[in-house]
């Protein structure tokens, strides 16, 4: 403590002696070094207040985690350099708005620092949500391990509900929602013809929040009293309850949650202002208008789970007693206040984890396909109409939970009828196919797949929307098998889609297409059987997150086990395909797949800033079949407009100038 | 026929759906039917299952169709497919279609609802209290007494409101034989509705995480005559103590709590053999088997509670 307050000191008065350069520039030192002054600055606060408040002990280990916990992060961030400019320009030191030195990579050690390329960003997303991946994996397999037999062994039940509780976390905070602003991240701005991000210093905090909150949440297993054990709903009161692990959860989602709304703002202003000339909305691919519509999720929802869980912070840290019910004592708290603000975030979050696949899947398709995407107006405005009705159906994950009878009725209505525009993106897609010439490599096979899956998952879905079934299944294994076929059938699939998809693109190599089919079929089969007799043993009647279950059960839990642990062994081949691929996969063409969508018309891996020429946007992207017909042209507007014919569209190209 | 690829899709779909519909409903989803609301909840499984199959065989048709059919053969390279943008009337169908469809399900689902939720004449109430992690189950008797029982008792045929309340954190009831489920939320009461009409004995489940001990918080439910209700009811005594707190039992199987005996079978016969068990031993004094509750109880109680108040 002494030690933190006398340094700045020193170094004030021995201004002649710095300190060494690597600890003065932004980079990992640095890093290293404010993280040690934040755990004494979380020391010394806490120690300070306690003994100003005259509590005892004064040097106590729970106080001091929550304090570090929040500062930690913050001074790791201004150490590692994703402030810097911000606080040059606030202290008014001397700035260059146009300083490109830490954009681009020029060697793998680039992907290491805070970069502002979003290429490099995309990147390091991707990468960071599948590191993310394989351990929300493993824990999976820990999981199966634990339920192969009836009965209690190789976990505590403790260690069971903190395994299960970190793999939800991990996948949906730190690998789907995450994943999915990566590819985006890469993709976007090259899809709407634009040099970068709208803010590319943002875009790198927002990256540099991400680890951290998947580290503490996996540090929350080195936590007194074991890793926070509640589920990734971390229902109030168990959760205020919990031993100090819960904190890490706690906090970990409100970095998640800012890295998130950042990224959406960032996506908004981006598609708002940045489309090359010519790029109407209805000219933007569809997985621009799902980005769009996913973020305008984020930007309203993320900040209800983030007071969920500062409320638990309070609660637990200060003894607010929002969730303590218990009224006697003066606690006229309301427990299920709780799940209310909670799923007025986490039920939009299934869309935040849908939409963004829905773009990918309509890119796939209609390049696989050669043709154009079926309605596709229709499809823009569907997704529109999923983010106004993302926001009416929360409570229909509370059927059983005890609110006013009443509220159910309209929020199983509004749930079945968000049926209606996902039904007509499927049946869209579905009239894409037809007639189409399809190629059936990794991509597409992973896009069918996933129509199939996930019609599956939106079946269960208008199910479970049902009152009185819903009653009966909630909270057993047929919301696992459900919630699986969603995030694992929809969004995992349409992820492995788009990422073998752009694999050229980002990395200028071509994928191995014969073990991307391995890949594939094992996936699907063993998915399938998976998660597939989890709908009959949830009727049946095995509630979810038990550690243990009847005797009744154990033959499918067996096979289930088995066929999830082919499933992990899968990934590998996955792994090995993209590792293997990225040294040393044949060099891929600007163009392989013979797309219109503009972040093909650059090379693989595209320049630096993406565009050597401003491209002019002229047509639909999914202009497939029409004869002559072209996306985006590489030449000054004004010579070329009357020459193009812009396929199907009979107005002229925009020329409004952008910037 | 040949040209026609719509109707040959047509002809798979009706095809496939009178397969898979069948196949589908001679699942045996559900545990045996052992509630009046059981029966409509299996019946409303039923007919949504007749509703979507038919949508996911005309998806999986129009994929494998597309996939066979119109696959890239060789030579296709560079080949396009038709430059269709849309169809209008086709997407009116397919919006409107399921739109009725849905509303329809919405409909009954809702009548389903009132009918099992409908508070009917001569209610008897139960009330629940649960906590970290065990069921309390009493009965209110005449004269202001109250039996106070680990395992749940109930009349056949009787309707029974139960009034579910948590010391501590959420719990959640859930017999799965009667296909009713509630959260028992600390703070309020909550209310569910049950008429059970088969004999037998049922697992009780916590089905929302409460804690550590959440997978072992389990009781057992008996459905029995009325007489025998009542002579069980009569044999309590008033006012007893809670058993819940008492030192956990030492004889709990570390395997399976909250299964029947003879869980190898198939659930349908181990309602029929243990409700025979039931109404087999009313002999003794109290007419009702005491046996379950080392059986069912949680032998895990040291660890759980404690660690729930770690903190402030």
């Amino acid at each position: 403590m002494a030690t933190a307050v006398s340094e700045p000191v020193a170094v004030r008065t021995r201004t002649r002696v710095p300190l060494p350069r690597k600890l003065r520039e932004p980079g990992w030192y640095r890093a290293a070094l404010f993280e040690l002054v934040g755990l004494a600055f979380a020391f010394g606060l806490t120690v300070l207040i306690r003994s100003l408040q005259h509590q005892h002990p004064v040097i106590d280990g729970n106080a001091i985690t929550t304090v570090a916990l929040l500062a930690v992060p913050i001074f790791f961030l201004v150490g590692i350099g994703t402030c810097d400019y911000w606080l040059y320009w606030a202290i008014g030191r001397a700035t260059r708005p146009e300083d490109h030195s830490s954009h681009g990579a020029y060697s793998w050690r680039d992907y290491f620092r805070v970069n502002t390329d979003h290429k490099v960003i995309g990147i390091q997303y991707t990468v960071t949500a599948f590191f993310f991946l394989l351990v929300g994996g493993l824990l999976a397999m820990l999981i199966r391990v634990q339920l192969a037999k009836p009965g209690m062994q190789f976990l505590t039940p403790e260690q069971y509900n903190g395994v299960f509780s970190v793999h939800a976390s991990l996948l949906i905070f730190l690998f789907v929602i995450p994943v999915f602003a990566g590819l985006a991240n890469y993709v976007l701005p090259l899809m709407i013809g634009a040099p970068d991000m709208a803010f590319p210093r943002l875009n790198a905090l927002s990256y540099w929040l991400l680890p951290l909150g998947g580290l503490m949440m996996l540090m929350s297993f080195l936590a007194p009293g074991g890793s926070f054990a509640s589920g990734w709903t971390a229902y109030a009161p168990l959760s205020t309850t919990m031993p100090l692990g819960q904190l890490f959860f706690t906090i970990a989602v409100q970095l998640a949650g800012f890295s998130s709304i950042f990224t959406a703002l960032n996506f908004l202003v981006t598609i708002i202002t940045m489309r090359a000339p010519g790029m109407s909305f209805f000219r933007m691919p569809l997985l621009v208008w799902a980005n769009f519509s996913t973020s305008l999720l984020v930007v309203i929802a993320t900040p209800f789970i983030a007071s969920s869980q500062f409320f638990v912070l309070l609660d637990r840290a200060l003894g607010f007693h929002f969730f303590d019910a218990f009224v006697g004592a003066g606690r006229n708290g309301n427990v299920l206040m709780y799940q209310h603000v909670f799923w007025f975030y986490s039920h939009p979050a299934v869309y935040i984890m849908m939409l963004p696949g829905f773009g990918i899947i309509s890119e796939i398709l209609a390049v696989k396909s050669r043709k154009p995407i079926f309605g596709y107006r229709m499809m823009a405005f569907s997704l529109l109409a999923i983010v106004v009705l993302g926001f009416t159906v929360w409570a229909h994950h509370m059927f059983v939970s005890g609110m006013s009878p009443w509220i159910r009725i309209p929020m199983m209505i509004t749930t079945a009828i968000i049926a209606i525009p996902t039904g007509i993106k499927i049946f869209s897609w579905l009239a894409t196919l037809w007639r189409g010439v399809l190629h059936l490599d990794t991509p597409m096979l992973f896009a069918l797949g996933f129509l199939t899956m996930f019609t599956l998952g939106g079946i269960s879905g208008v199910m479970l929307a049902m009152i009185p079934f819903d009653i009966h299944v909630s909270q057993t294994y047929f919301i696992v098998a459900h919630i699986h076929y969603v995030l694992f059938g929809g969004s995992l699939f349409t992820i492995f889609a788009g990422v073998y998809y752009w694999f050229p693109k980002m990395t200028g190599r071509m994928f191995d297409d014969r073990l991307g089919k391995w890949h594939f079929w094992l996936t699907f089969i063993f998915f399938n059987l998976t998660f597939g007799p989890m709908h009959l043993i949830g009727i049946q009647g095995m509630p979810r997150r038990v550690a243990e279950y009847a005797s009744k059960f154990a033959a499918w839990n067996l096979f289930i086990s088995f066929s999830a642990f082919i499933l992990g062994l899968s990934t590998l081949v996955f792994l090995y395909n993209m590792v293997a691929s990225w040294r040393g996969g044949p060099r891929a063409a600007a163009n392989p797949w013979r797309a219109m969508t503009l972040e093909w018309q650059v090379s693989s891996p595209p320049p630096v800033f993406n565009f050597d020429a401003v491209p002019t946007v002229v047509g639909g992207p999914y202009e497939y079949g029409v004869p002559g017909a072209v996306h985006g042209i590489f030449k000054p507007p004004a010579q070329d407009t009357p020459a193009v014919g812009a396929g199907s569209f009979s107005t002229p190209p925009s020329k409004e100038v952008h910037e | 026929m040949r040209n026609r690829p719509l109707l040959q899709m047509g002809v798979i779909v009706v095809v496939g759906s009178a397969i898979l519909i069948p196949l589908a409903l001679l699942v045996p989803w559900f545990p045996a039917q052992s509630s009046r609301q059981a029966g409509n909840v299996h019946t409303l499984y039923n007919v949504l299952l007749i509703a979507t199959v038919p949508i996911f065989v005309l998806v999986e048709t129009v994929v494998l169709y597309s996939v066979w059919k119109f696959r890239m053969r060789p030579g296709d390279e560079k080949k396009d497919g038709p430059p269709i943008h849309g169809n209008t009337r086709l997407e009116v169908v397919w919006t409107a279609v399921p739109a009725v469809l849905i509303i329809t399900l919405c409909a009954y689902a809702y009548t389903v609802l009132r009918s099992n939720e409908a508070s009917k004449r001569g209610e008897m109430t139960v009330n629940v209290t649960a906590r970290q992690f065990a069921f309390e189950f009493s009965y209110p008797k005449p004269g202001g007494k109250t039996v106070v029982s680990p395992v749940l008792y109930l009349p056949k045929g009787k309707p029974v409101v139960f009034r579910l309340r948590s010391l501590d954190v959420i719990h959640s009831f859930f017999v799965p034989e009667f296909s009713e489920k509630l959260d028992a939320v600390p703070g309020i009461t909550t209310t569910v509705r049950v008429t059970a009409t088969t004999l037998g004995r049922y697992p009780v489940e916590c089905t929302e995480l409460c804690g550590a001990g959440h997978s072992l918080m389990r009781s057992s439910a008996y459905v029995v005559s009325p007489a025998q209700f009542q002579s069980w009811l009569a044999a309590q005594p008033a006012n007893a103590p809670p058993p819940i707190g008492t030192p956990p039992p030492t004889a709990a199987q570390p395997g399976v709590p909250g299964s029947s005996g003879p869980a190898s079978s198939s659930s349908s016969r181990t309602t029929q053999s243990s409700s025979s068990s039931t109404t087999a031993s009313p002999s003794g004094s109290s007419g009702i088997p005491q046996g379950p509750t080392a059986g069912d109880r949680d032998a895990d109680n040291s660890g759980g509670p404690s660690d729930g108040d770690g903190n402030v």
